[in-house]
């Protein structure tokens, strides 16, 4: 098994590309909770324009929440496809996370114009412009992914994706997952934590 | 752990793998959990919400990192980076918010 | 893993993918320092870049200096001086101290561990390439006409754009973002140098302490930097976008950007005193002919102050109307973080106690470390006491305070530091008489400056002012302080004169024999000037301090004595089979796109798009770069990577493991 494709030679036994992954996932959490925390200070300051409890669409957004778990699993399986050799169905597993991570994308665009619509600009309020940042920061993210798995995919097509390195889709997909674990932060306390309305 | 390949035995100490039926397990067991939180949108569980909320979120939060992120089969330097920049995030900004008066004024 | 060498092996001459370009190859010329990986030559060009810019903040306090020397002074107006002294600030911070650290970190931090460079050498150069991209981006802001004016701390609502009209604020943010994501990329890759390419037998605590204050900085950077990322990104919003994050009128509570700022801010005054500490950990001992003291408790103590660093940023708001009950809990936390730093202070003067000193220029700036930031650290303390600070803040007490950290601490630190490795980088010693008037013009001067603003500042003269009445009883110190400034600068004239005339001198001349201090660690192993491969074998570790080890031992008396001479321990420098990464063109290419950006952001989006066709080309060329050049001047030792025990440079010391699906012909 070539789990420790990166590994050989080094000190702690682990591949140098997986450490330097975790590393930057550590200060990432820096990242986001500093979004976070700026939003939660400002999710009441919204005398112009709407409030957050008025504006939520949670039912919608639990749909696409839930999108962007499943793409963890499917990540997880083209990951897992890869260590057997199957480089057919990594390819297929790594579009549909892709396909996945790029509906999130779209729902979350389909979010920001109806909030437009509704009167929630990125400068109408303390609250619009926190909440519109932390979740572009969010989107951001994920769309790097996509690109990263997009590039993925098109070095299985030319086949340089093997199974010898299949590490590197495990380190996109550490990737991945944290982008969908910063979701599931987002959408526990911004959205289902109930927010202040008018 | 469930069925194993050769070629994971083969692989080396520790390096034990979820089959691919098991991660669909933990992704049903997500949604699951998902499904139980969106429903505090429509269903007044009282009080206990926020602390149910954020259960709910944990556990999530865990299954995702340790099963789909390999974190329990990895070396436990990966985690300890991770829960150290969790920590120390969590940490500061919930002193941060404190300052503000984010509990009590929200 | 040796499908993994093997397909190194065959991957560096097929066929290349999408047509990439071969990488360069090394062997001299400035195309050599563009395209250099290697640690050593990044650590000098972050160390001459960084002392460029302190020529440019030297100049910046010495205006400064020139019109504050007189009540009334008339020699720059009001908005230049709020320039003037935001970008001497924003300067020494982010473009002196910090890469002079990184340019130390750089050099030494592999040699000390026994490596051969650092995990990614690529991302080494981007993290350099980027430092100087945000440092040129941000002074460019003069040659605009409209450099930041909101000090090196941009409080908001002032940095807004009601009060900060013009670019000058957005230079400062993406200049600082910049050269922020340099730090960061530099973090990581020191991180896991320094976990996964010891030599063998190098435990954590074999390390040198400068190593371990290296480290414990660079998880400073990996947490501090992003919450500074943040606060950037918020500013820069507010200002270009009109969102609302600091604005008043619109609800916002502009506190946010002081706490963000500081949640940053203090962890970055241990990232500036930390790598000197480690310096003097080093320098001390080697000139006390003493081990150092405590080594247990150095190291513990430098970890402790990187975590308790976070737990005291309220400490620099305690007049900002966050309560008592925050001043107080802060007051506390900020009180016990004196502790470790005692501890650091006591060691290194137990060090020396009975030892053997011998009183080099590079000893006389350690010791000047230590008795300056002593001092610091003693206003320090006063600061922490809340109802004292009440009084303190915002005056010139607060100045002192950190100049005597800052230049007596930090600064002092690297003076020592270039002393003592100077001949492992270049080869020749640095003279010792011109040494000691750099010393002494410069610890001279720095007193007559900012010891006297101690006085000023509890007699009431405000900072950040441009110009004071008369009648205040602030002239004479004044005065004082600006003769004071110039002869620091005089005294850093010395220094610039040492450099030139010891390389002069020393010109045609052979290189200086290995280790002329009789140093303890393992950078002393290599002759000086340190070769471009560093090891030619690699060194097997049994204690702390195992180069002093090899060549001195106790006998049965418990006396010192010699075992062996630095010449029979020294390695000859001359392997030529160790494998080393080739140079890349990519992160120069990759860095120069940023400042595009920038210019494109402030004026006009048109150039935001070269700016990113470069950082795209750079990211997807370096990705798909063959590994490493087998035809390379360093040679192709594929074969016998058997024996080689510095593998942790070789395999894994490349990149991405996508290099490898590049160099793998399946």
């Amino acid at each position: 098994m070539d789990h420790d494709q990166g590994s050989h030679g080094t000190g702690t036994g682990i591949s140098n590309n997986k450490l330097l992954m975790w590393v930057f996932l550590g200060s990432e959490c820096l990242l986001f909770g500093g979004l976070i925390s700026a939003y939660l200070i400002n999710r009441g300051r919204f005398h112009t324009g709407p409030a957050p409890g008025d504006i939520f669409d949670i039912p919608f957004t639990s749909v696409s929440s839930f999108v962007l778990l499943m793409s963890s699993l499917t990540m997880v399986l083209a990951l897992s496809a890869l260590q057997r050799g199957d480089i057919r169905n990594n390819r297929i597993w790594l579009l549909t996370t892709a396909l996945l991570g790029s509906l999130f994308i779209g729902g979350q665009v389909y979010e920001f114009t109806s909030f437009l619509r509704e009167g929630l600009g990125y400068t109408t309020s303390p609250f619009s412009s926190a909440f519109f940042t932390l979740t572009g920061f969010h989107g951001i993210h994920v769309s790097v992914g996509i690109v990263m798995l997009m590039s993925l995919v098109i070095s299985s097509y030319r086949g340089t994706l093997t199974k010898k390195n299949s590490e590197t889709v495990e380190i996109v997909g550490l990737y991945w997952h944290f982008v969908d674990v910063v979701w599931i932060f987002i959408f526990t306390v911004i959205y289902l934590v109930p927010s202040p309305t008018s | 752990m469930s069925t194993e390949t050769a070629a994971d035995l083969e692989a080396g100490a520790g390096h034990e793998h979820p089959t691919d039926a098991k991660y669909v397990q933990i992704a049903i067991l997500l949604a699951v959990i998902t499904a139980a939180e969106v429903s505090t949108y429509y269903v007044d569980i009282g009080p206990i919400l926020i602390p149910a909320l954020m259960v709910m979120m944990v556990v999530k939060f865990f299954y995702v990192a340790a099963w789909f992120m390999h974190l329990r089969f990895d070396s436990i330097l990966f985690t300890r980076f991770f829960v150290t920049g969790l920590i120390l995030a969590t940490a500061v900004y919930c002193v941060f918010l404190t300052v503000f008066e984010f509990w009590s004024k929200g | 893993m040796s499908e993994t060498v093997a397909e190194l092996t065959s991957g560096g001459g097929a066929a290349l993918p999408l047509g990439a370009y071969s990488r360069p190859k090394g062997g001299g010329g400035w195309r050599d320092w563009v395209t250099t990986v290697d640690h050593k030559k990044i650590g000098i060009l972050y160390g001459g870049t960084a002392l460029f810019f302190f020529g440019i903040g030297g100049f910046e306090a010495l205006l400064i200096r020139l019109q504050l020397a007189t009540p009334n002074g008339t020699v720059v107006g009001a908005d230049l001086y709020n320039q003037l002294y935001t970008m001497h600030g924003v300067t020494m911070v982010f473009l002196v101290i910090m890469p002079l650290a990184a340019a130390f970190a750089n050099y030494l931090l592999p040699l000390q561990i026994g490596a051969r460079d650092v995990a990614f050498p690529r991302l080494n150069a981007l993290s350099f390439w980027l430092f100087l991209a945000g440092g040129l981006f941000l002074n460019s802001a003069w040659l605009m006409g409209d450099a930041p004016d909101g000090g090196w701390f941009a409080y908001a609502p002032n940095t807004g754009v009601t009060f900060s009209p013009g670019h000058g604020m957005d230079f400062y943010a993406i200049g600082l973002q910049i050269a922020g994501i340099a730090s960061l990329i530099s973090a990581m890759n020191l991180i896991v140098t320094v976990l996964n390419m010891r030599a063998p037998g190098m435990t954590l605590f074999k390390m040198p302490v400068f190593t371990w204050m290296i480290l414990v900085v660079q998880f400073l950077l990996l947490f501090a930097i992003p919450v500074i990322t943040v606060a950037l990104f918020l500013l820069l919003f507010d200002r270009n976008f009109g969102a609302n994050f600091f604005n008043p009128e619109m609800g916002a509570d502009p506190l946010l950007w002081q706490h963000l700022f500081w949640i940053f801010g203090h962890p970055e005054v241990y990232v500036l005193i930390l790598p000197s500490f480690g310096i003097v950990s080093e320098v001390i001992p080697t000139f006390s002919r003493k081990p150092l003291f405590g080594y247990e408790f150095m190291v513990f103590s430098g970890i402790a102050i990187g975590f308790m660093g976070w737990g005291v940023w309220a400490h620099h708001m305690f007049v900002s109307g966050i309560g008592p009950i925050s001043v107080g809990a802060f007051t506390l936390s900020t009180m016990f973080i004196a502790v470790p730093t005692g501890v650091k202070i006591l060691n290194w003067m137990a060090t020396m106690w009975g030892g053997k000193i011998r009183l080099t220029t590079s000893m006389l700036f350690a010791t000047g470390v230590v008795s300056m930031f002593t001092i610091g650290g003693l206003s320090g303390v006063t600061h922490a006491v809340s109802p004292a600070d009440t009084q303190q803040t915002d005056t010139y007490y607060v100045v002192a305070h950190f100049h005597y950290v800052i230049f007596g601490g930090a600064l002092l630190g690297f003076f020592a530091g270039f002393y003592f490795w100077w001949p492992k980088a270049f080869g020749h010693l640095l003279g010792e008489t011109l040494g000691k008037w750099n010393f002494w013009l410069m610890i001279i001067g720095f007193n007559m400056t900012f010891g006297p603003m101690h006085i000023l500042g509890l007699n009431g003269m405000s900072r950040r002012i441009d110009t004071y009445s008369p009648g205040f009883g602030f002239e004479f110190w004044n005065l004082f302080a600006t003769v004071g400034a110039f002869v620091i600068a005089s005294g850093v004239a010395c220094f610039a004169l040492n450099v030139i005339l010891s390389a002069r001198r020393a010109r045609g001349l052979p290189p200086e024999p290995p280790d002329p201090w009789d140093a303890r660690s393992l950078e002393w192993f290599t002759p000086n000037p340190t070769p471009v491969h560093n090891f030619d074998e690699v060194i097997e570790v049994s204690t702390l301090d195992e180069f002093w080890h090899r060549k001195w031992t106790t006998d049965e008396n418990g006396k010192v004595v010699r075992k062996a001479t630095a010449e029979e321990v020294c390695q000859k420098g001359d392997a030529t089979d160790v494998h080393l990464p080739s140079p890349s063109y990519w992160p120069v290419v990759l860095a120069a796109g940023m400042p595009l950006i920038g210019f494109g952001l402030l004026y006009n989006l048109w150039i935001c798009v070269p700016g990113t066709m470069l950082v795209l080309t750079g990211i997807y060329a370096w990705v798909f770069e063959p590994p490493d050049d087998p035809d390379g001047p360093f040679g192709d030792g594929h074969g016998d990577h058997g024996d080689h025990g510095d593998h942790g440079g070789e395999s894994s010391g490349d990149e991405s493991s996508s290099e490898r699906e590049a160099a793998s012909v399946e």
